[in-house]
């Protein structure tokens, strides 16, 4: 048991929590503002995989890695917008919707990329371009700290700008109170005049923006290629950690971090003499768990407020 | 009321039609001869005995699947697990049938017996959790997929594998050249598995639209509020839908691995759960037209994967396909000015 607490207690642990976060938190953020518009984006996990593929072909063609992340981050946009249009004009079931576009993703990604490559395992042999780490002033030269806070890919820190970005534009911008109100009673945000189909647009493009740049992260950061099924279940832990988080930003990114967290964990598990096959199920065992946790003390705090209105009257 | 009864089919067929377009579309990009590719994809599995029997034998695992989605569709219940309890189950079936070696059909049934109970106490686990303090079962199963692949691989690498075979592979549980299903018709590899599965359809369906609990299962999926204050028990119902829908994908994955392999080959989630899905969506929840559908797809995979031998295209194509299929057949408003013309037509 030793060696495991060298494991967490090391600063390049920390760091690597960091880096295994950005993904999930990402879609996380992209689930909170879909659903907080009440249409929540189950396709997360397919628009991941098709912005990761995107940004690949893209950055390997033109050379260049930010046209690569701006093209990746549009296809996500772009499978988002098709998305909202099935479900907000053709009234499709949203559930079925995001189950469409994520067998979409599985199949048509290696698709694309077998007609691009003539392979169908993955991107190695398209010489794709990656997104650069920043070191940050100052900071990096900070013992402990800055070991843990510089040296991340941009992505990184464009998914810790997102966070805030994403609670000052919930919490406090006009479109944020629009999205909340269209997610809590949309016929009441009718009444008031607010266009409930321009706002729900917005906040699956937005969703679909997020799910964007946290696939780029997976191929053009986090590794520099693209593989078959890649985003490995992170859209899905990430509903998971908007369900936990109660759709709150700051609670999202906590859940996010401990999934992150399990996640890193597991990786650096594989050196010891654990069964590795186990190992790979911690992060979905922990994700199970807590979605547990936070759901049966939810229940049963309703039940005693409602046993205690009953005492009342 | 004629016209209104034949809108479904005609909708469906509209979707598929559209989507077998795109396809094309799709083809006449990236391949050389589009009209022959396009030919081959659909009626390729025509063209011999051994390709329609491949039909029948994708139609089996897909068909089980199918039927244990619809289950849960039907109650709205958005649970993909069937995927993780058809893999494990899989393995349940094998360390069965291996242990029981050379014991004809004992071996089979008691593997797809234990293997079925198996899938439906784990398919259970979702249902309690979504019942009892209304956890996203969706969420969960997917979870419970890759936690049931990862157990069952486990399982796979340290107790059953044989380490003479290159690729993952379990020990034998028959002997070369024989399969533990038998082999129902001649010349291809269809197995017996296809009267199971039929038999379970059917008596799906039975449960489904000629018993109180499927009326109740039918209700709930309706509109669960209503049916709650109608004093049905929202609670059991949504635990047993869990309990069949698992037993039937157990007993699918049981099947798959007795009737098709000699080993367990399976290294990665093979898919099919997820493809009952698709096979639910299209089948319209309904445990008949569930099989229907199943042998649609399974026409349909056949043929993609006959036309990525013998063309540039892959099979993977068929993913364009299946995801414009699914968004236009869950559209409510597809085609539903057609239809409103022909209600206003009738009414005149």
């Amino acid at each position: 048991m030793g060696n495991i607490w060298e494991i967490i207690f090391a600063t390049d642990f920390i760091f690597s929590v960091v880096r295994v976060t950005t993904p999930i938190l990402l879609a996380a953020l992209g689930a909170i503002v879909s659903d907080r518009a009440g249409v929540v984006n189950i396709g997360l996990e397919g628009i991941m995989l098709m912005a990761a593929i995107t940004g690949v072909v893209i950055s390997a063609q033109t050379q260049s890695a930010f046209i690569g992340l701006f093209a990746a981050v549009c296809a996500g946009i772009l499978i988002a917008l098709i998305l909202g249009y099935f479900v907000l004009e053709m009234k499709s079931n949203i559930i079925l919707g995001g189950i469409a576009v994520n067998l979409f993703a599985s199949g048509g990604s290696v698709f694309l990329l077998y007609v691009l490559t003539g392979e169908k395992g993955t991107s190695s042999s398209l010489a794709s371009k990656v997104v650069p780490n920043i070191n940050i002033p100052i900071i990096k030269d900070i013992p402990i700290i800055g070991e843990i806070i510089s040296g991340h890919n941009l992505i990184t820190y464009i998914a810790i700008l997102s966070v805030v970005a994403v609670y000052l534009m919930l919490n406090k911008t006009p479109m944020g109170t629009k999205i909340r109100s269209v997610g809590e009673n949309y016929h009441a945000a009718e009444s008031v005049g607010i266009n409930v189909k321009k706002v729900r647009y917005i906040a699956l493009g937005l969703s679909g923006m997020f799910a964007g740049f946290g696939g780029a992260f997976l191929s053009m950061g986090y590794v520099s290629w693209f593989s078959r099924d890649m985003s490995a279940g992170r859209g899905w832990i990430a509903l998971a950690a908007e369900a936990m988080g109660g759709g709150n930003t700051i609670g999202t990114t906590i859940t996010a971090l401990i999934f992150g967290f399990a996640q890193a964990f597991a990786n650096s598990l594989q050196g010891l003499n654990i069964p590795s096959e186990l190992i790979t199920i911690i992060p979905n065992v922990v994700t199970v768990l807590g979605l547990c946790i936070f759901a049966i003390t939810k229940t049963t705090k309703v039940r005693k407020v409602k046993a205690n209105e009953k005492n009342n009257n | 009321m004629n016209n209104y009864k034949i809108f479904e089919p005609i909708r469906t067929a509209v979707a598929i039609i559209i989507a077998l377009i795109i396809a094309f579309i799709v083809i006449l990009l990236v391949s050389d001869d589009p009209i022959g590719t396009m030919t081959i994809l659909l009626v390729g599995p025509l063209k011999a005995t051994r390709y329609l029997g491949n039909v029948i034998e994708l139609f089996i695992p897909l068909a089980f699947t199918g039927v244990a989605t619809a289950f849960l569709f039907r109650a709205k219940l958005f649970n993909l697990g069937a995927e993780g309890i058809l893999y494990i189950c899989g393995i349940i079936a094998t360390v069965i049938a291996i242990k029981l070696k050379g014991y004809g059909i004992l071996q089979a049934v008691v593997a797809i017996g234990v293997a079925s109970v198996v899938g439906m106490l784990l398919g259970g686990i979702p249902g309690i959790l979504k019942a009892k303090w209304n956890i996203n079962e969706l969420v969960v199963s997917l979870m419970f997929n890759s936690i049931f692949f990862g157990i069952g691989f486990y399982i796979l690498n340290n107790y059953l594998r044989d380490t003479d075979q290159s690729l993952v592979a379990s020990y034998r549980f028959v002997e070369p050249g024989k399969l533990a299903l038998g082999n129902l018709v001649a010349g291809t590899r269809i197995h017996y598995g296809l009267i199971l599965v039929l038999i379970v359809a059917l008596l799906s369906y039975v449960f489904m639209f000629k018993t109180k609990w499927g009326y109740a299962l039918r209700m709930t999926g309706a509109n669960n509020r209503f049916a709650y204050y109608m004093g049905i028990k929202t609670f059991s119902v949504i635990v047993y839908t869990h309990l069949i829908a698992g037993f039937i994908a157990g007993m699918g994955g049981a099947v798959e691995v007795l009737g098709m392999y000699d080993r367990f080959r399976w290294g990665a989630l093979p898919g099919l759960g997820f493809d009952g899905a698709l096979v639910a969506l299209l089948g319209k929840d309904h445990p008949l037209k569930a099989l229907l559908a199943a042998l649609f797809l399974a026409y349909l995979r056949i043929g993609a994967d006959i036309m990525a031998r013998s063309t540039e295209v892959p099979s993977e194509m068929i993913a364009i396909i299946q995801a414009i299929i699914i968004l236009l057949i869950s559209a409510e408003r597809f085609l539903a000015k057609w239809r409103e013309k022909q209600l206003v037509k009738e009414a005149k």
